[in-house]
């Protein structure tokens, strides 16, 4: 084990995999000589020169095609967009030409792409830089989409995501990139698409969260412990292929849900989650399933509008302890 | 808008009240602070303040209403300048009432209103209409599985829902099994069942039992059934107690020591030295606990109530006296002045009947306690000392113990030491 920030853990990820296949390669604004806009790409240019690791014009629209060609023609391209809201102009790119193109070829024309970079909020940077977009990409057929908490996630993730001979959207957090913890060593560690994580046990009630959330709820499920609520966190890592099993079995043990996310709470994760444990856990309910998710406004840029735009702590102690039928 | 005032939980095992009575009529002006009501509670009466100002628009339920659930609309407080006519339009959700309140004129629950979604889950909603139970998928399952009779039960979730908690509630309490399908709608369980009749001729009165008889009789016929009891009796030589008493008592007029007060100074130092004794039985574990909280049953009007001396171990005798002095007036005194945390909790009993001139008796358990102290009267009796008779102030004192948790030899060790500290009071000191 060693002790990596995420951005340095999303770094290593990538450079180890262009150490094993020489057809994986970097691009995006930024990413070769000023190191990444967010200092994730640190080191990469000096390392694998300017072939493999490229920076581009400033047009998302251009290089998530220039990207996507490059995968259907066998390479396999990392895309980093500086955030996830810049990516708005590729998005035809991401779901018309990645996504669907295996299906409508028969079968005949794969394309292994990441596109990665921050999704969500940062601090303070108004309605249009602000948005997750786990529940935009995760409607689409045909693209994984993974989104880590931790840093050995992070790297595990990225390096089968990397892999992975599907499209997949890799949707990092700005807030966490500093954030570090403990991650295997060496190149063989992966981490499976599609696998939740319980990151802390519990039997009263089931709090489910990805990205910056997940710390919102191990603070929540503190609090909640003060209180005599014993909750149990599952860290869903991946968004597309949800593990809906994981989901299951805790929830058949706590006979509650809470569910967190950044995004709105319209057709979210949330919503998702709720369906699928109304579907599969009916009998399972001693509560109706909560959703704790941003407000459903364009998210404000004065701070303390933001902050209650924003999930917080208190707001996951509130759905748990109205599930768990505390007052 | 118009300000529904609901029953508030006094205490945190309340679930349900009553309406003592009201202290302001509809029309009255209303500023915050203002007590409203006077609540019943499982243990005491309690005033309701008012929150916010206005005018009593409503009060939708009416003096000496009983059982009137947490949550439920009690009244409603119109703000300046709004009139009656917006009561019409509320939802006031009267219909969540036990059946046994006498009907509260109500305006006909109004779906079209255009009241603002009330997302908390708390909010008042009308309850179920008769025959159709609200329970959740799980509570509903359980309930087919173990047989438990849902229309028997009283949900606590929101809107009166029937949970999880309430059916293992019921499981573990022996729940009325599903009556042959033909049986009309139970009555729910804790309505009491139609007093009998009295012997013909007999003349008799039948007074309803107040909240806190009823918490006793409950909490003590469990206790009675549940717990398995075994008595130890001690007698204790009061002679060098009594007269330290007297030359402490002497020192001064700023206090007046009672012999309880050196009961509890003894039992309090007794269980700091044998933390056995200090527990609880919790099903699968033992809980021993970290500090010495003596509860001390004191009699009032219509029950009794078990005041707690937190600490006691860390407390001298005169502390203890005037704690002890303070706690029961305020218990006396009616309505119930004393708050919840001051009655709830405790490690430890102790009731003291000697005034009487209670020779010895054994004491109810107090759950979730494992031993209660039963003390006598101190009376002069002949005793044999080195084979003469002698004459010795004795009293005699009782532990109720809960075999589960504190076996013979403990119990026994536990009023050995007590019997050294009263014997030899000075050793109090120590």
């Amino acid at each position: 084990m060693v002790a990596l920030t995420v951005r340095e853990a999303l770094r290593d990820a990538m450079a180890e995999e262009m150490r094993a296949d020489p057809d994986v390669f970097l691009m995006g604004e930024e990413v070769a000589e000023y190191q990444g806009a967010y200092k994730v790409s640190q080191g990469l240019l000096q390392e694998f020169g300017a072939k493999r690791v490229i920076d581009t014009p400033i047009t998302e629209m251009g290089f998530a095609g220039v990207g996507t060609g490059a995968a259907m023609m066998g390479l396999k391209p990392i895309v980093e967009f500086m955030t996830f809201n810049f990516a708005m102009q590729a998005i035809d790119h991401i779901l018309n030409s990645a996504a669907k193109t295996l299906y409508m070829s028969g079968g005949e024309i794969k394309c292994p792409i990441v596109f990665r970079g921050p999704n969500g909020a940062a601090a303070r940077v108004a309605a249009q830089h602000s948005q997750c977009y786990a529940s935009w990409y995760g409607h689409v057929p045909g693209l994984k989409v993974i989104a880590p908490w931790s840093a050995a996630d992070a790297k595990g993730l990225l390096k089968s995501a990397i892999r992975d001979p599907n499209p997949v959207v890799f949707l990092e957090n700005e807030l966490l990139y500093g954030q570090s913890s403990d991650v295997p060593d060496g190149p063989d560690f992966t981490v499976p698409i599609g696998k939740a994580n319980i990151v802390r046990q519990g039997r009263d009630v089931t709090i489910t969260a990805f990205s910056i959330m997940v710390s919102k709820a191990m603070q929540a499920a503190e609090k909640l412990a003060a209180m005599g609520i014993d909750a149990e966190i599952v860290d869903l890592r991946t968004i597309r292929p949800l593990d809906g099993e994981t989901v299951l079995a805790s929830v058949k043990k706590t006979n509650r849900l809470v569910t967190c996310e950044e995004g709105w709470p319209f057709a979210g994760i949330g919503a998702e989650l709720s369906a699928l444990v109304m579907e599969r856990a009916f009998d399972h309910l001693d509560a109706p399933v909560m959703r704790v998710a941003g407000k459903d406004v364009p998210l404000p840029y004065a701070a303390n509008l933001e902050k209650m735009a924003l999930p917080q702590v208190d707001d996951i102690i509130a759905a748990a302890k109205a599930v768990c039928y505390k007052t | 808008m118009a300000v529904r005032v609901l029953m508030p939980a006094l205490s945190p095992t309340m679930t349900e009240g009553n309406i003592a009575k009201w202290h302001k009529k509809e029309g009255d002006k209303i500023k915050s602070g203002d007590v409203l009501a006077e609540i019943e509670t499982d243990k005491a009466t309690m005033e309701v303040e008012a929150v916010d100002e206005g005018v009593l628009g409503r009060i939708v339920v009416p003096d000496g209403t009983q059982g009137v659930k947490v949550n439920t609309v009690i009244a409603v407080i119109l703000e300046d300048g709004e009139n009656a006519s917006v009561l019409a339009k509320m939802d006031l959700g009267g219909a969540a009432l036990a059946p046994a309140a006498p009907a509260a004129p109500m305006a006909p629950a109004n779906v079209a209103a255009p009241q603002a979604p009330a997302p908390q889950m708390s909010a008042p909603a009308p309850a179920a209409p008769q025959g159709r139970v609200f329970a959740s998928p799980l509570a509903r399952r359980m309930a087919e599985q173990s047989g438990v009779d849902l229309n028997a039960l009283r949900g606590t979730g929101p809107h009166g829902r029937v949970v999880k908690a309430d059916i293992e509630m019921a499981l573990s309490s022996g729940a009325p099994a599903r009556a042959a399908a033909a049986a009309p709608m139970a009555a729910p369980s804790y309505m009491a069942a139609p007093l009998p009749p009295g012997q013909p001729g007999a003349a008799y009165e039948d007074v309803p039992a107040s909240n806190m008889r009823r918490v006793v009789a409950q909490r003590l016929q469990e206790s009675k059934q549940q717990v398995p009891h075994f008595y130890l009796t001690i007698d204790c030589e009061i002679d060098a107690l009594l007269k330290l008493r007297a030359d402490l008592n002497a020192r001064s007029d700023a206090y007046k020591l009672s012999v309880n007060d050196f009961v509890v100074r003894a039992s309090a130092l007794a269980l700091r030295k044998l933390p056995k004794v200090n527990a609880s039985w919790l099903g699968t574990a033992i809980r021993y606990y970290k500090t010495v909280d003596i509860s001390v049953a004191v009699a009032v009007e219509d029950g009794l109530i078990t005041p707690i001396i937190r600490n006691a171990d860390q407390k001298g005798l005169v502390a203890l006296s005037e704690e002890m002095k303070g706690l029961a007036a305020r218990a006396r005194e009616k309505p119930m002045k004393l708050q919840p945390h001051e009655y709830q909790g405790g490690t430890f009993s102790i009731s003291n009947l000697g005034m009487y001139g209670i020779k010895q008796f054994e004491a109810i358990i107090n759950p979730p306690q494992a031993c209660i102290l039963a003390v006598g009267a101190g009376e002069q009796r002949a005793t044999v000392k080195d084979g003469a008779l002698a004459i010795a102030t004795v009293m005699s004192c009782t532990l109720s113990v809960d075999h589960r948790v504190v076996d013979g030899a403990a119990g026994a060790e536990f009023l050995k030491v007590f019997k050294g500290l009263i014997d030899d009071p000075l050793t109090m000191l120590l």
